[in-house]
């Protein structure tokens, strides 16, 4: 019974940070300018990269650009999202955890098991590719 | 000794349905975010696809030759300035400014048409060229993601103008705020999604 207490602190907490309008910790015009900024930035160089070729070897930009792209949608998260490890007790957080988990079991096991088949499928011949269903 | 225990049962019960009482607000975040995520997985596997089907041609034209990047990047900027005025609306909702807040909607809502119709004028470019989605696997797949994404964008356009329609209605009542706080984390959420696409399918194809 002495759980209940905190709990209904936390709960009427919760309820005051939502009323001004956001699950825990709300955004101000400066993290909201912070995060765009820094969200232009993190755009125009991928763009700049590949469209002015900047690298001569492509998989250097291409993982430059990918590096970029993960780093600005941490930064959407913190500044757009307010992502942060206690909103919600929490659960916000290990919800995202969980579907990071699975997002990268999905990717990477799509990637793999398409990758492999295609290595060890039987070569084809152009004929054999005419005469395609 | 029993008459005093079950005083005390009778009077932690109210603070019992207290807590309760403020439980559904805050779950709504939480199962908005759950909905996002189950959102992401179905983005998860489209990019998935795109991955294992993206280098297929089939003799066809590859994201070199189709992909017009400077549109893409006009594209892309006007998700994100969208993003930030969504941001803006949010300010103002916490101001308790009700015309503001509906003018930074109404400048979102713009945006995101804009982006909507740039990406059906790609859209329909790529398919006057006879790079329509039943090309090759690789415009299958591209014509699948970006579209499942501009379709979420299109749903969201139609959310925004309820909810201008709600709030000038009913103004920022404690229901209008919890709707806007969702549709928030939603189009954030598909700004989030288009890095992705941004990233991946478009500068990643012209690398080749």
């Amino acid at each position: 019974m002495s759980s209940q207490a905190p709990a209904h602190e936390d709960a009427h907490e919760a309820h005051h940070g939502h009323s001004h309008g956001h699950q825990a910790g709300h955004g101000t015009f400066r993290s909201y300018m912070a995060g765009f900024a820094l969200s232009v930035v993190l755009t125009a160089i991928p763009f700049w990269l590949v469209m002015a070729g900047v690298f001569a070897s492509p998989l250097v930009t291409a993982v430059l650009v990918m590096a970029i792209g993960a780093i600005q949608i941490v930064v959407h998260m913190v500044f757009f999202l307010h992502m942060n490890p206690r909103s919600e007790g929490g659960w916000t957080m290990m919800a995202l955890i969980f579907t990071i988990i699975i997002v990268a079991i999905a990717l990477s096991g799509s990637l793999w098991v398409m990758h492999h088949l295609n290595t060890n499928m039987m070569p084809m011949s152009p004929e054999m590719m005419k005469n395609m269903p | 000794m029993t008459m005093s225990d079950q005083t005390i049962d009778t009077s932690e019960k109210p603070e019992f349905y207290l807590t309760e009482d403020h439980h559904p607000e805050n779950s709504t975040n939480l199962g908005f975010w759950l909905y996002l995520m189950s959102d992401c997985l179905i983005f998860a596997v489209l990019f998935a696809t795109h991955g294992v089907l993206g280098r297929n041609y089939a003799a066809g034209p590859s994201p070199a030759d189709l992909f017009d990047l400077p549109i893409v990047a006009l594209n892309t900027s006007m998700l994100l300035l969208s993003s930030i005025t969504y941001g803006f609306a949010m300010l103002q909702m916490e101001r308790n400014a009700k015309a503001e807040t509906l003018f930074w909607l109404a400048v979102t809502g713009l945006f995101g048409a804009a982006f909507i119709g740039l990406e059906l004028y790609e859209f329909i470019h790529l398919i006057h060229e006879g790079a329509g989605p039943t090309r090759s696997a690789f415009l299958s797949s591209f014509f699948t993601l970006v579209g499942t994404h501009g379709l979420h964008v299109t749903f969201g356009i139609i959310w925004l103008i309820t909810l201008m329609v709600q709030v000038s209605m009913h103004g920022l009542v404690e229901a209008n705020r919890r709707r806007l706080m969702c549709l928030s984390m939603f189009w954030h959420f598909l700004d989030v999604v288009w890095i992705g696409v941004f990233s991946f399918v478009y500068l990643l194809g012209v690398l080749g």
